[in-house]
């Protein structure tokens, strides 16, 4: 077999993803669950590496190699082959192509245009190993500009509180900037120490995301009526305690059910994935014309089942250090 | 319909109560009658429709979804009404949604075989917040963390008069509330109730801080009695009437004829109600099988005939003692009880004690020797206020029992914690098997949760569905208020009311107690 279980290629002996360190990785982004330091090798997208380096320093693997999209690397009698995944900068799927079978791991995807990550390419494969983060049919993302609409109408409500949005570091970030801009908003956007970096390198990467300061530092009074990003962590922290009666609000996948917002003590819960929705999920399913399916990353049971009533193979993963993380990890 | 969504989601994720308030607020000042009259109505749980129910809404999705996909679906998410709005697979109608008003009448008056078509096309028609918004209403379990008092709350601050006195109205209303908001506006009398069979709101007590409270207190101000194991009742007695109320306002006359007709009188009274001959109280599971039916059965009126423990006077007569202090109500109480013989109310007796000692020392042997839950201290020159008051009535339970549990089974919890293992199965030792003696889902922080939580993950031997069997190797010690005999549990034992006191990680499972230290509490009681 070409690929195992645990997404060993082993005729070239390396894994995609993994999350314990090996000698040679292929890393689809730069998500802490699919991105660790101390690999030997690593084979990624150049913003990929980029993103680790900031990340995790220089020297977080012995080698890296960078592989551009759409450009065949053929190593012995196997080629590898990278995609864009629309997750997030540099996201790719990873093809792999042995006389003549094809294989594809999508990493995480999302199909939604965004201009803060190159645009997921479909690939038609054989055997497709799709993530499944949002795998259920409760999961129905509204489109992102609805809820952009939602967090500035709010914050015209209430001038005088400002808005902490809370987003993980890498992608959600940068895309809520963008979605931001491009609605409008042109005042300046505040941000949380933790998010400065990798916006700074998503400007150095080409990535316009406008007028950004750090939200330390700033006079209390004067943020009211402001946007602030900041991580999840931080938002219900006592780092917020100094903006005025700030308004919670969370960009995430996990954010349309409402119990969970709450559960999170999200007031504005915005409804923003960088991964596929249920539907995006069959549909690619489906494109990718692939007889063979396996789940990971998230809710596989659901599109197991539903990948088996169509008529498919379909198996889940399970892969060891990726067990559902109720909804915690970078959604 | 919109407006009301709003409403909802506002109402369901602004956690701060005064910002909930203010939404409340502004919605009844400016939405209109009668649509402000129907959405207190769903608000405080008094609208009900005969045939929407949660069971039709699962039908009309199961038309529409995998049953299987459904069900793995609610799973996750932990709450019907959430998962049908999020599930449903047709959006986008034409228009608008009706009126909350007009929303009400179609449920009330559609026909039962046309109700499906009408509600899926409702749910296309709305939008996600709308679709939410409508399943909530059409299912009745709002979850949103909005009590009936604080709605009721919300007409006091709108419209300046006293919570007080909505409540003492509120029993005799009827959606949706024309004659209340046309008072609350000022442009009508308060609405006119019959006094006689009108329910009026209880006083409620507060737990006693041991350290706080009782090295401040004076033992000469309060009065003692013990705190009794049955439900909290009023009894309204009219000239040749009596009505009988839960602690909620319903009316539970026809569970308890064997009171209601051999009651005499004309007063309101507050106490508990209980089942047992000669006034000698049986356990709570006694009176937990009368509380299951409606109506009461022949069998349970012969065997578990019930009685009430009279503890207060609200009406003496058709006089509103109220305002009177304990000292005299207690004096009309006992008066009136000399006036009017009775077989079925007896008034609960007061304990002489000396001091806060003396009163812990009896506390723990009524616990001991008659299974007493704790005693109730009520503060003499206190006057009978509806609601939870502070510094008036205090109730100090016994301590609990404890027992060292092993950690059985662990399933999601629902609403809030859906994606938390938090509801725990656990048991002791049985020979060489643990054998489950309860569940609890509370007793523990929110940090703790999610240790917990980890814990059942990375120790799972099984998952059945939303359950999941863990390895035998965590320890809660389990608190509860008594233990008795159960033929629904293998291990022969049913606690009542237990919860988590606390986590044992540092002890091994082969000193969790076992099935013989639990003989001991069932003996007790």
């Amino acid at each position: 077999m070409l690929l195992d279980r645990n997404l060993h290629i082993r005729a070239i002996d390396s894994y995609i993803d993994p999350s314990v360190p090996r000698e040679r990785a292929i890393v689809t982004h730069g998500h802490a669950d699919h991105a660790r330091s101390g690999h030997g090798s690593v084979l990624a997208t150049p913003d990929t590496i980029a993103i680790m380096k900031t990340r995790y320093g220089e020297d977080c693997a012995r080698s890296f190699q960078a592989l551009d999209f759409g450009v065949p690397l053929a190593i012995d009698d196997v080629t590898i082959t990278l995609f864009p995944a629309g997750h997030v900068l540099g996201s790719a799927q990873v093809l792999i192509e042995h006389r003549g079978q094809r294989v594809v791991v999508t990493g995480d995807y999302k199909r939604l245009a965004d201009r803060t990550s190159q645009p997921f390419e479909l690939v038609e494969c054989d055997l497709l190993v799709t993530e499944a983060t949002f795998g259920l049919p409760v999961f129905q993302h509204p489109h992102p500009r609805h809820e952009i609409g939602r967090l500035l109408k709010s914050v015209v409500d209430n001038p005088e509180r400002s808005h902490l949005v809370g987003s993980y570091a890498l992608g959600k970030a940068q895309r809520v900037i963008g979605l931001l801009r491009d609605a409008g908003w042109d005042a300046p956007i505040y941000l949380h120490g933790a998010m400065i970096r990798l916006c700074e390198l998503y400007q150095e990467l080409g990535v316009d995301l406008g007028d950004l300061r750090p939200a330390t530092g700033t006079v209390k009074a004067e943020m009211a009526g402001q946007i602030v990003i900041a991580p999840p962590s931080a938002i219900r922290d006592r780092w917020s305690r100094r903006f005025p009666d700030p308004v919670v609000c969370q960009a995430s996948g996990w954010m349309s059910v409402k119990q969970r917002a709450r559960q999170a003590l999200v007031e504005l819960p915005l409804v923003i994935s960088d991964h596929c929705d249920w539907g995006e999920l069959q549909q690619t399913v489906h494109d990718t014309k692939a007889k063979t399916i396996w789940v990971t990353h998230g809710r596989e049971d659901a599109l197991v089942y539903w990948c088996r009533t169509q008529g498919l193979e379909a198996e889940p993963l399970n892969i060891q250090g990726f067990e559902d993380d109720g909804g915690e990890g970078e959604a | 319909m919109k407006r009301f969504a709003q409403l909802l989601e506002l109402l369901a994720l602004t956690p701060s109560r005064n910002r909930k308030l203010a939404a409340l607020t502004q919605y009844f000042r400016e939405v209109p009658d009668p649509d402000r009259g129907f959405a207190l109505a769903v608000l405080t749980g008094a609208l009900t429709f005969r045939n929407v129910k949660p069971a039709l809404l699962k039908d009309i999705v199961l038309r529409e979804v995998d049953p299987t996909l459904f069900g793995m679906s609610y799973d996750y998410v932990g709450d019907l009404g959430e998962t049908i709005a999020l599930i449903w697979p047709h959006h986008g109608g034409q228009g608008d949604l009706p009126t909350l008003t007009d929303l009400i009448e179609l449920f009330n008056t559609t026909s039962k075989s046309e109700l499906p078509k009408l509600i899926a096309a409702l749910l296309t028609r709305a939008e996600i917040n709308e679709r939410w918004a409508l399943v909530k209403l059409a299912t009745g379990a709002l979850r949103i963390g909005v009590s009936a008092r604080l709605a009721k709350t919300a007409l006091a601050e709108m419209s300046g008069k006293d919570l007080q006195e909505i409540e003492e109205v509120w029993h005799g209303l009827k959606v949706p509330y024309l004659d209340l908001f046309a008072w609350l506006d000022g442009t009508a009398e308060r609405p006119d109730i019959d006094h006689a069979a009108r329910f009026h709101p209880l006083m409620l007590s507060n737990p006693i801080d041991e350290e706080k409270d009782l090295g401040k207190f004076d033992p000469k101000d309060f009065s003692a009695e013990w705190k009794w194991d049955g439900i909290r009742v009023q009894l309204v007695l009219g000239d040749g009437t009596a009505s009988l109320f839960s602690r909620t306002g319903d009316d539970i006359a026809n569970a308890f004829p064997d009171i209601v007709e051999n009651v005499s009188g004309e007063a309101v009274l507050d106490g508990e109600l209980l089942v047992g001959r000669d006034f000698e109280a049986a356990s709570f599971n006694d009176l937990q099988q009368r509380l299951n039916k409606k109506v009461a059965s022949a069998k349970h009126l012969k065997e578990s005939p019930a009685f009430i423990r009279v503890y207060d006077i609200l009406f003496d007569g058709r006089e509103d003692v109220r305002t009177l202090s304990w000292t005299e109500r207690r004096a009309r109480l006992e008066a009136w009880f000399v006036a009017n013989p009775q077989s079925r109310l007896d008034v609960s007796e007061i304990l002489p004690f000396s001091d806060w000692d003396d009163l812990a020392r009896q506390r723990r042997q009524g616990a001991d020797e008659h299974g007493h839950e704790g005693v109730m201290l009520k503060l003499r020159t206190s006057p009978y206020v509806p609601g939870r008051p502070k510094g008036n009535w205090y109730k100090w339970k016994r301590d609990p029992n404890v027992v060292d549990a092993v950690l059985m089974y662990a399933q999601r919890g629902h609403g809030k914690r859906s994606s938390f293992y938090s509801d725990y199965t656990f048991g002791v030792w049985k020979g060489n098997e643990i054998v489950p003696i309860g569940k609890a889902y509370f007793g523990f922080t929110d940090e703790e949760l999610k240790l917990l939580d980890k814990w059942i993950r990375a120790n799972t031997l099984q998952a059945y569905g939303p359950v999941r069997e863990v390895k035998k190797e965590l320890v809660f010690e389990v608190a509860f208020d008594s233990a008795q005999e159960s033929t629904r549990h293998k291990s022969g034992v049913a606690l009542r009311f237990p919860r988590i006191n606390r986590i044992r990680w540092d002890k091994p499972a082969s000193e969790a107690g076992t099935l013989e230290d639990m003989a001991v509490f069932v003996a007790a009681s």
